[in-house]
């Protein structure tokens, strides 16, 4: 078997899912080869072919164009199939390219049994089993699901790929996130309310209890999004990753992008009505609680230490 | 200008799941049903397009059993025009390609100029649907939008990557975008507007007419995972939850001291 890897690049630089796509082809057992739309300076530690397209030329995001690119390497190559990340850059080319091949796409893998593909469903709460019909495929892989214990130190060979990279979008440039001066990275104690506080007057209990414990608060994607906390206090892949002494986490479920952020917190407690939630994988202690009752007893007993 | 907005109806993902007796999907009865919260995005902002372009037709689609009319109803009270339900008891077990197919074959010659669909399903998470019609189609598309404005046949939006920071991206009608969660604020449907949606036209198709495609991948079975979590479940009453925890963070951890 022989997959194609698809590396990423953003404003200038590699991201570093190559790592994780390396662990998903040895688990594969298969051959590899990677491309990228990049920079000659900025290269993987790869032990392998790697197909380069300037990203000068290309553009960062341009789908016609970085889709022709990968479906003439494929041609080339000759591959069964192509692995993406399931990142804003993977779940965006891989069905234009799996359309192109007519093959099946399968997405968000987390797992490989028996050269079965396993993904979740229902927010993680149950796992599928998929079975694919077609000769090549096209997959993306969860963030954090793969991934060597070190970066590999290879040198790729590089085979630059000329072309003109024309495209029907155009891309105007990024827009950074705002940090208001705040950096929960640095927090000791994070406390983060999640869509389960109900209301926004109660992000002042998820905020007290922070303060009691001498940290800051944080906030799940739908309270950020309904503007109830400002999105510099959001937690996950698209706000950011932290890793304090104690993360508690108030009425969040524990989506995969909600885990990604935090789960590397040294001691992690949760807080939810939902036994079965998700975010019991991830939690040293679970407190089957409603939070609007636990939470202010709680902070009100810290408060007496 | 035309308008299509795709939703799927999905359960409450707070639900307690089973495994069906096939074993290929979670059994359907005793769940609680709602929009794709995606798909509330989605038909937001194509409501919003309406408004602001006034001469606009606006349609929204859903393939599954007749319960899914329920959900197209508020997507209707909400300002869609009009409603094509693409009727399919067995649209669980359909894979992306073909309902991108199915939803392409209704498209095809209706010359839409924008196509919004959710980024992905909340159960299924494929996130593959819209942009493959956006490949049936032939017309371009962009995935995973936080921002939208339209004006005279350019469409400017912004796509969100990992870290918060966004991309900006334009291009011409016709177009497929995908909406990501916190594209808008989405609006209740009042009353009255619940009201005039009852009126609405609400078109059935059999998904047989619409059907085209043969499908490239199939559910072989679900499962519950196998618990990874070690940790500790604690229940009973909130006082002594409290003094429970406390007892395990002042072992367990550096932050009470
Ligand atoms: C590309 C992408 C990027 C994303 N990035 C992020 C990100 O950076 N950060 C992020 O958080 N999400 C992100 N998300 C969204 C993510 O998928 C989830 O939708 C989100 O994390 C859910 O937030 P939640 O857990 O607060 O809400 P829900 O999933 O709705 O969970 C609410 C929880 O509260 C519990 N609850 C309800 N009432 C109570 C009560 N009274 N007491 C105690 N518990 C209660 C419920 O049992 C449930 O478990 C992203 C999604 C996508 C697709
Ligand atoms: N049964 C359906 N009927 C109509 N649209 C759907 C259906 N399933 C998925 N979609 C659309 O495709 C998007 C992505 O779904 P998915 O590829 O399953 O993650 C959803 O947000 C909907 O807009």
């Amino acid at each position: 078997m022989k997959l194609l890897l698809v590396a990423e690049y953003r404003d200038g630089k590699l991201l570093a899912c190559c790592n994780e796509l390396m662990d998903f082809s040895d688990k594969m057992g298969a051959e590899s080869v990677m491309c990228l739309v990049g920079s000659e300076n900025d290269l993987p530690g790869y032990s392998g072919t790697l197909y380069l397209a300037d990203a000068k030329i290309y553009g960062e995001y341009n789908p016609d164009g970085h889709k022709q690119f990968i479906l003439d390497v494929v041609e080339k190559e000759q591959v069964d199939m192509v692995a993406f990340s399931h990142s804003s850059y993977g779940w965006d080319l891989a069905p234009r390219v799996a359309f192109a091949l007519k093959a099946a796409q399968v997405s968000e893998i987390v797992e490989v049994v028996d050269e079965i593909p396993v993904v979740p469903l229902c927010n993680a709460k149950l796992r599928r089993d998929v079975l694919v019909k077609t000769k090549q495929s096209v997959v993306t892989i969860q963030a954090g699901a793969f991934g060597l214990p070190e970066d590999p130190v290879g040198t790729p060979v590089v085979e630059k790929v000329e072309g003109n990279g024309e495209g029907r979008v155009e891309f105007t440039g990024y827009e950074q996130a705002e940090s208001g001066g705040l950096d929960l990275g640095k927090a000791q104690v994070i406390v983060s309310g999640g869509r389960g506080i109900g209301k926004p007057e109660n992000v002042e209990m998820i905020a007290n209890l922070a303060k009691a414990l001498g940290g800051e608060y944080g906030a799940s994607r739908p309270v950020v999004d309904s503007e109830w906390v400002e999105h510099n206090r959001q937690v996950g892949t698209t706000g950011q990753t932290v890793t304090p002494k104690l993360y508690v986490a108030c009425g969040i479920s524990g989506a995969i992008q909600h885990l990604a952020g935090m789960k590397k917190s040294e001691f992690i407690v949760a807080v939810n009505t939902d036994r079965d939630a998700p975010i019991a994988e991830a939690a040293d202690v679970l407190v089957v609680a409603d939070l609007k009752e636990f939470i202010p007893l709680f902070t009100e007993k810290i408060q007496a230490l | 200008m035309k308008i299509l907005v795709c939703i799927k109806q999905v359960p409450d993902m707070e639900s307690k799941f089973k495994v069906d007796s096939d074993g290929t999907w979670y059994e359907k009865s005793d769940l609680v049903w709602r929009m794709n919260e995606y798909d509330e995005y989605a038909v937001e902002q194509a409501v919003q397009l309406k408004e602001q372009v006034k001469d606009a037709d606006l349609t929204v689609l859903c393939i599954g059993g007749d319960q899914v009319k329920e959900t197209m109803k508020k997507a209707l009270a909400m300002g869609c025009d009009r409603g094509v339900h693409i009727a399919d008891d067995d649209s669980n077990s359909k894979e992306p390609y073909e309902k991108a197919g199915i939803i392409a074959e209704y498209a095809r010659d209706k010359s839409f100029d924008l196509v919004f669909t959710g980024m992905q399903s909340q159960d299924k998470g494929s996130a593959q649907v819209g942009l493959l019609i956006a490949e049936f189609l032939d017309m371009p598309g962009v995935s995973t939008i936080v921002d939208f404005s339209y004006s005279d046949g350019v469409v400017s939006v912004k796509r969100e990557l990992e870290g918060g920071m966004k991309a900006c991206v334009t291009a011409r009608t016709p177009l497929t975008v995908t909406c990501q969660l916190g594209l808008n604020t989405v609006r209740y449907p009042t009353l009255p507007n619940i009201m005039k949606a009852k009126r609405k036209e609400l078109l059935s198709i059999p998904v047989e007419d619409l059907l085209k495609v043969e499908s490239r991948q199939e559910t072989a079975r679900i499962y519950f995972p196998e618990k990874k979590g070690t940790g500790l479940i604690l229940e009973g009453g909130v006082a002594e939850l409290a003094d429970k925890l406390i007892g395990i963070l002042k072992e367990k951890t550096t932050v009470l001291t």
